[in-house]
């Protein structure tokens, strides 16, 4: 179940939107689902169905469809490291290998002890700053060195 | 306002983003002069046009022209819809826009609301840069609250409000219909034109849709004219334009530049080559534009005409620099790869096409290459090419066709030898990516 | 109008046509695969790309709007190359593996790739697998053939009202399919079998069942609801293997509900209630099967005796609504003749004071109509169930310019866009309906009865009413439960009250195939007659049943149960082993309609006749047969038809095209009677869609549908709270006999109601299909 919190965060996108459109608010209502359960579940997807006044397989599609959103559990870090030409270019594939390396797993794994899940990501319109990952879809991490990769690791406890 | 940085900063450097720094620097001013002066909507739309202003999304279509197709007369709701869905391999331009200027492309959008006559818009941001779609809405809010946006502007008749979309992660949402549908709350598939979205758009309603640079710019021509913006660039290409430069250079970034720079002159600007290598190739307007060979790029300006006569397109300015470490087959098979991950999967060439392009350029990658494999590459791109809703089944076939016309040797290198004509630790050496001992 | 020419063929099409519309309209083929008249345009096979002059590349002529003077090549080099292109890439990841397809013979990818295909394929890397879906009991998936034309994904959409299948994720991995764990449920499910141009859905129940070329195709008729759905019936070695619709426009389009598509499979049944193939006697306490001679003599000499004893008003007639014209004529005329006039096919109704009003009810327009009405009241109706194509042809009014409203007692979702709607407790159904009246009378500024004269109407009542009195071509439908209600004649007196104030036409959705046909054929009591209610509450010594399940179908069932337990002689007359063995003396297995030709006359009044497509099953002979026989032993007048075209054409007095003329909704002089007493908990009876006749009832894949969960005891929170319930609890509920059923949270039922539906073996201890009814503990 949703939070109130959550609830009203949703209520907030629905806001954006004619009256008629409530539909229009399923993006942003599984973005803050997902933010606060962690990943979409069926039941978040259904309870999401339901406050939209949506078929379930229409929020489905829209999960499905776009990639950011997690339809399998992931661990409390995600990091999704852009590999895309101009990333590669710049060390993309090597920060995404260091990261295996480091993690000990590939892509779409979760370590372990559940902290670490890494995922291969497509262009996050931030090429100039490569390597790029992002931190639980949140927040970006430019020029990714070994170094600053390193950092990044430490800080997530 | 400095004419080589009217949007950005040329030396990029961390611009106040706020409300109070904007209109310190100016902003607003268009706004408030039409509000004041009440300049009818058909005089901005006139000025546009004599702007010579120019779609920066890639399409490069002529912004006034544009606006002026929206039904006038049509009663019920309008929309105004900003594109800042930006994820196009290589372009990173509108995430800086958003980021140091989020008012120059609301002041645009409110403008764009007024001379079309819509009463609502939407700002959609790629989904990967919510820090960005974070602040936009804090700008939003900013606005909201100084009376610029909401119920009769600046206390004037006129009405409007903006809000912000974001993006989950589909590179097709940067195509406008399939936009259109994602803001709507569904996958985000291209829808068939015509009927297009200036008839038939958002909800149904007359919309039009523009690049966040194409907002951006819209201030500056009401503030300056649009003659003075023509002079800027070139006949038929006006302005300036961001150019985001990414790859093999030493100083990657944004560079803003009149239209009809020469890429060398660009190329200095951002660093020159990594590592002083040799240029090899370079792909001059986002992943889904032709690549040219360093010879061809050299001798190019940087304008929508010039770039198509080398037989590529300037796209949505985003020039990805390669030198003599990149193994072509390589680079091909990573944006191959990434056509066939962000195919919708709505129509037949496209879905079923893109995965075959990926699996025979990986094949060849990976040594298992066939001598028939080239041209079998060439007959799949043509049954693609033009068959599709949209665009990407080209996007996806024209760096295949480029990359074998320009570099074939290099491809049948690697189907004779199962292996790379570019070493291994050369590649690796080109990427700068190394620990510091 | 604009010219167009299509492969050097001109013609003229109207603004806002397509090239596609233009090409059908010369008849020309273009090969598609998404496209479908009757869904919106997907334009993503590009099947059809053409070339189209001017243009600088092929384009679908599915989804390009058609500009005069345009000139279009379908078979030029440009446009087979691109088709010859599509056609490569739907192979390179679809099974080539046609001969163990259960779509194979009548696949359009398989038909088209003769032409548009290549010998080999040019795709050597690893084909696509896709994991097929648990879509239900009716339709088998082989998802790694889908093509993602999406048609079934538009059809649940847009036709059936509710997205039940999506196309989930994207590019190569795109699947179509339900939400995680779900089926598709709908009543229309199965069209999407059809809709499907390979293989990727085939039916459940006919799968790996025989090849398509080996089958016959026999034209029939939904004996079903009252829409007369127009059907193919597949056969093979006198057996029904299929049935599919057969187009036509004015009636089921070219769909069939799954009643209509599935209930085939009751024609096979074997078992304790399948098929009766020898007549049945029971002497000595004993069921004997018997020869047909030694029934029918048993059956003329106890009905001479029984009339001789007790008088001929001691034998009643009891006909299921979804026999055909022939039958219900023959029997009607033979109680009659035998000096009877007790005979009726109304079992669920309640209140007969129409009766003696020369009232034949019927939907009162053409059902090809209803697209041009602009307002629409439906009153009293489980519209989705009890009429599922007709509910269909709402929706899609509704889209458009059709206004379309709800008065009901139970809120089940209609799928329609409804403009207003109420939902209130039975016995509040009349007044609310007044408040209708009243309302639209103040809306037209007329004035109203002195017996609404108390009116108040509720805002729902009123947002109906203004609705109507808004409309210029409107239309007032009475439903099944309108029709079943206990004071179903005010309800009718309201409705034609406010047909006459709004210019509203007013008619009936006929609640079985031949409801309409039943009354032409005078299968309804005279002035000196007993209707089915009286039947039953006043016990005949002898019964006739034809084709019915009383203990089922009627509208008080324990009544019923006892009435003919209690007689001397019941006579069954059915294809099936039903529970007439526990109170019937003779059973005569009769044929169900695909075994007998016969008539049904459907809601808007279409005769509809048809052959029998198999020979009768062992010794099953068509009860009209049975009945000419019976009236010859009886030694009656007029029992000398030698065809069923000849009963038909007595029936109908004549030959004539149409019976328009003898059906009527029109009652003058009716009483309004809007005292109703609130008991403290009524009942509200629904007939669940696959327990309203003896053959869906026996449809063992229809069976396994969420449509055919066991009934329950339905009440919403409050009443629950009331109750001090809990859903899941076992209760009993009393109401003229006993049930004992799980209680269920519905929202939709309104305060002081529980909803416990008829028609189903664990409700028929129950009596009345409304009234007070007591809940407690179990």
């Amino acid at each position: 179940m949703l939070s109130q919190d959550a609830l009203q965060k949703i209520d907030r996108e629905i806001a954006k939107y004619p009256a008629d459109q409530k539909q229009s608010a399923v993006m942003a209502a599984l973005a803050i689902a997902q933010m606060e359960q962690g990943w979409l579940s069926t039941g978040v997807m259904e309870e999401v169905a339901r406050y939209l006044g949506m078929a379930p397989a229409a929020v489905y599609e829209v999960a499905s469809f776009y990639n950011m959103y997690d339809l399998a559990p992931v661990g409390k870090y995600k990091i999704t490291v852009c590999t895309n030409l101009p990333c590669a270019l710049s060390g993309g594939v090597h920060a995404a290998d260091y990261l295996k390396q480091k993690l000990g797993i590939g892509f779409n794994e979760t370590t372990a002890d559940g902290r670490f899940t890494l995922k291969e990501g497509e262009c996050m319109g931030a090429c100039g700053d490569a390597p790029v990952l992002l931190v639980n879809n949140v927040r970006m991490c430019s020029f990714m060195q070994p170094e600053k990769i390193d950092a990044l690791l430490g800080e997530c406890a | 306002m400095d004419t080589l940085g009217f949007i950005l900063d040329a030396e990029q450097g961390e611009r106040g983003w706020r409300l109070a720094e904007y209109v310190q620097r100016g902003g607003y001013a268009a706004l408030k002069k039409i509000i004041s002066e009440k300049i009818p909507p058909e005089n901005i739309v006139a000025e546009l046009k004599q702007s010579a202003l120019r779609g920066r999304g890639g399409a490069g279509f002529p912004t006034g022209l544009k606006w002026s197709f929206m039904p006038r007369q049509f009663s019920g709701a309008k929309y105004v819809v900003c594109n800042s869905d930006e994820g196009e391999p290589g372009t990173f331009k509108d995430r800086d826009i958003l980021r140091w200027n989020p008012h120059m492309v609301i002041e645009g959008m409110i403008i764009a609301g007024y001379a079309m006559g819509c009463q609502r818009g939407y700002n959609y941001i790629h989904g990967e840069i919510w820090e960005i779609y974070k602040r936009f809405e804090e700008a939003l809010e900013e606005a909201r609250a100084a009376k610029l946006l909401g119920e009769r502007i600046l206390d004037s008749d006129f009405s409007f409000d903006l809000y912000a979309h974001h993006g989950y992660g589909a590179y097709i949402c940067g195509e406008e219909t399939a936009l259109l549908e994602s803001i709507e709350g569904k996958k985000g598939q291209p829808r068939y034109k015509p009927p297009f979205p200036a008839s038939v758009g958002l909800y149904g309603k007359p919309t039009t849709i523009n690049n966040t640079e194409t907002f951006a710019s819209v201030p500056y021509i009401i503030n300056e004219g649009g003659d003075k913006f023509l002079q800027l660039g070139k006949p038929n290409n006006g302005g300036t334009k961001l150019f985001s430069v990414s790859g093999h250079v030493n100083r990657p970034g944004n560079f803003e530049v009149p239209m009809g720079t020469p890429f060398k002159d660009l190329l200095a600007m951002a660093g020159g080559m990594r590592g002083g290598r040799k240029l090899k190739a370079v792909i001059p307007g986002g992943s889904s534009a032709p690549v040219l060979p360093a010879d061809v790029i050299m001798e190019c300006t940087l304008d929508y005409d010039s770039i198509a006569k080398a037989g590529s397109m300037l796209g949505s300015g985003a020039v990805i620099v390669m030198d003599e470490t990149t193994c072509m087959v390589k680079a091909l098979e990573r944006l191959s790869y990434f056509y066939f991950e962000e195919s919708c999967g709505q129509c037949t060439p496209c879905r079923e096409g893109t995965g075959w392009l990926y699996r025979v350029v990986h094949r060849i990658e990976h040594g298992a290459g066939r001598p028939e494999d080239l041209d079998l590459l060439n007959s799949v791109t043509d049954n693609i090419m033009g068959r599709t809703i949209c665009a990407l089944g080209d996007a996806a076939s024209m760096p295949v066709k480029s990359f074998i016309k320009h570099f074939g040797a290099e491809f049948e290198y690697h189907i004779q030898n199962g292996k790379c004509l570019v070493p291994e630790d050369a590649q690796r050496a080109g990427s700068g990516f190394f620990k510091v001992a | 109008m604009l010219e167009i020419e299509i492969d050097g063929r001109k013609t003229e099409v109207a603004d806002g046509s397509t090239v596609m519309d233009a090409a059908c309209k010369l008849g020309i083929f273009i090969p598609h695969f998404c496209y479908h008249k009757k869904l919106s345009i997907a334009a993503n096979c590009r099947m059809c790309l053409v070339e189209v002059e001017k243009a600088p590349k092929p384009l679908p002529a599915c989804a390009t709007p058609v500009t005069n003077g345009m000139k279009v090549f379908t078979h030029s080099k440009t446009a087979v190359k691109a088709q010859k292109g599509v056609m490569e890439f739907l192979l390179i990841n679809h099974p080539l593996d046609c001969p163990i397809c259960d779509q194979g013979g009548e696949c359009q990818l398989q038909d088209l790739s003769v032409g548009y295909g290549q010998g080999a394929s040019r795709y050597q890397e690893e084909k696509r697998v896709v994991t097929n879906k648990n879509l239900g009991p009716l339709i088998a998936t082989d998802m790694t053939r889908c093509i993602h034309c999406t048609r079934c994904v538009r059809f649940t959409q847009e036709i059936a009202g509710w997205m039940e299948l999506g196309q989930a994720f994207r590019g190569e991995h795109a699947e179509i399919m339900p939400f995680i764990e779900k089926t598709v449920d709908s009543e229309l499910s199965g069209n999407i079998i059809d809709l499907c141009p390979v293989g990727a859905l085939t039916s459940k129940p006919f799968r790996f069942a025989a090849r398509t070329w080996e089958l016959s195709r026999r034209k029939s008729i939904s004996p079903h609801d009252g829409l007369g759905a127009n059907m193919i019936v597949q056969v093979k070695y006198d057996r029904v293997f299929r049935v599919l619709p057969l187009e036509n426009e004015d009636i089921n389009e070219c769909w069939l509900s799954d009643k209509d598509r599935f209930s085939y499979e009751a024609l096979n049944a074997q078992g304790d209630d399948g098929r009766l193939t020898k007549p049945m006697l029971k002497q000595c306490g004993e069921w004997r099967e018997v020869d047909w001679q030694t029934a029918l003599e048993f059956i003329g000499t106890d009905l001479k005796r029984v009339a001789r004893e007790h008088g001929a008003a001691a034998i009643g007639a009891l006909a299921s609504p979804h026999s055909t014209l022939e039958e219900l004529y023959l029997l009607q005329k033979l109680v009659r003749g035998i000096g009877s006039g007790n005979v009726d096919s109304r079992l669920r109704q309640t209140d007969f004071s129409l009766d003696g009003k020369q009232v034949t009810p019927w939907l009162g327009l053409p059902v090809a109509e209803i697209p041009a009405l602009d307002r629409v009241l439906v009153v009293g109706s489980f519209l989705r169930k009890d009429h599922p194509l007709l509910a269909q042809r709402l929706r899609q009014a509704a889209k458009k310019t059709t206004r379309v409203s709800l008065l009901h007692v139970a809120d089940d979702d209609s799928l329609i866009r409804l403009d207003a709607k109420s939902i209130v407790a039975p016995s509040a159904l009349t007044a609310e309906l007044a408040g209708v009246v009243k309302a639209a009378a103040e809306a037209k500024g007329v004035a109203v009865d002195a017996a609404l004269a108390g009116i108040q109407p509720s805002a729902a009542a009123r947002a109906m009413g203004e609705s109507l009195a808004s409309g210029e071509k409107t239309a007032i439908f009475l439903g099944n439960f309108a029709q079943q209600h206990a004071q179903a004649a005010t309800l009718h007196a309201l409705a034609q009250k406010l047909a006459d104030i709004t210019g509203a036409r007013f008619g009936y959705l006929g609640e079985a195939a031949n409801s309409v046909g039943a009354g032409v054929a005078k299968a309804t009591p005279d002035a000196a007659g007993l209707n089915a209610a009286r039947m039953l509450a006043e016990p005949r010594k002898a019964y006739f049943v034809l084709h019915a399940e009383p203990e089922l179908d009627c509208a008080n069932p324990a009544q019923a149960l006892a009435a003919l337990r209690g007689a001397d002689l019941v006579v069954a007359m059915t294809p099936f082993r039903t529970r007439a063995v526990d109170y019937a003396h003779v059973i005569l297995p009769v044929a169900p309609f695909t075994e007998t030709s016969g008539t049904f006359i459907n809601t808007e009044g279409r005769v509809q006749s048809f052959n029998a497509v198999v020979k009768p099953l062992g010794e099953t002979r068509p009860a009209w047969k049975v009945l000419r026989v019976l009236g010859n032993l009886l030694e009656l007048p007029g029992f000398d038809h030698d065809s069923s075209e000849a009963v038909r054409a007595e029936a109908l007095g004549g030959k004539p095209a149409s019976v328009a003329e003898q059906l009527n909704n029109r009652a003058d002089g009716v009483a309004i009677n809007l005292t109703a007493t609130t008991p403290a908990l009524q009942r509200i009876a629904d007939v669940p869609i696959y327990f309203a006749d003896p053959l869906a009832r026996r449809a063992a894949s229809l069976r396994q549908t969420r449509d055919a969960l066991p009934p329950a005891a339905r009440m919403n929170a409050a009443t629950l709270a009331k109750l001090g319930l809990a859903p899941g609890a076992q209760v009993k509920v009393s109401l003229g006999g006993t049930a004992t059923l799980p209680v269920e949270l519905d929202a939709g039922v309104p305060d002081g109601c529980v909803r416990v539906a008829a028609g189903h073996e664990l409700t028929s201890g129950l009596g009345p299909m409304q009234g007070e009814l007591t809940v407690e503990r179990a």
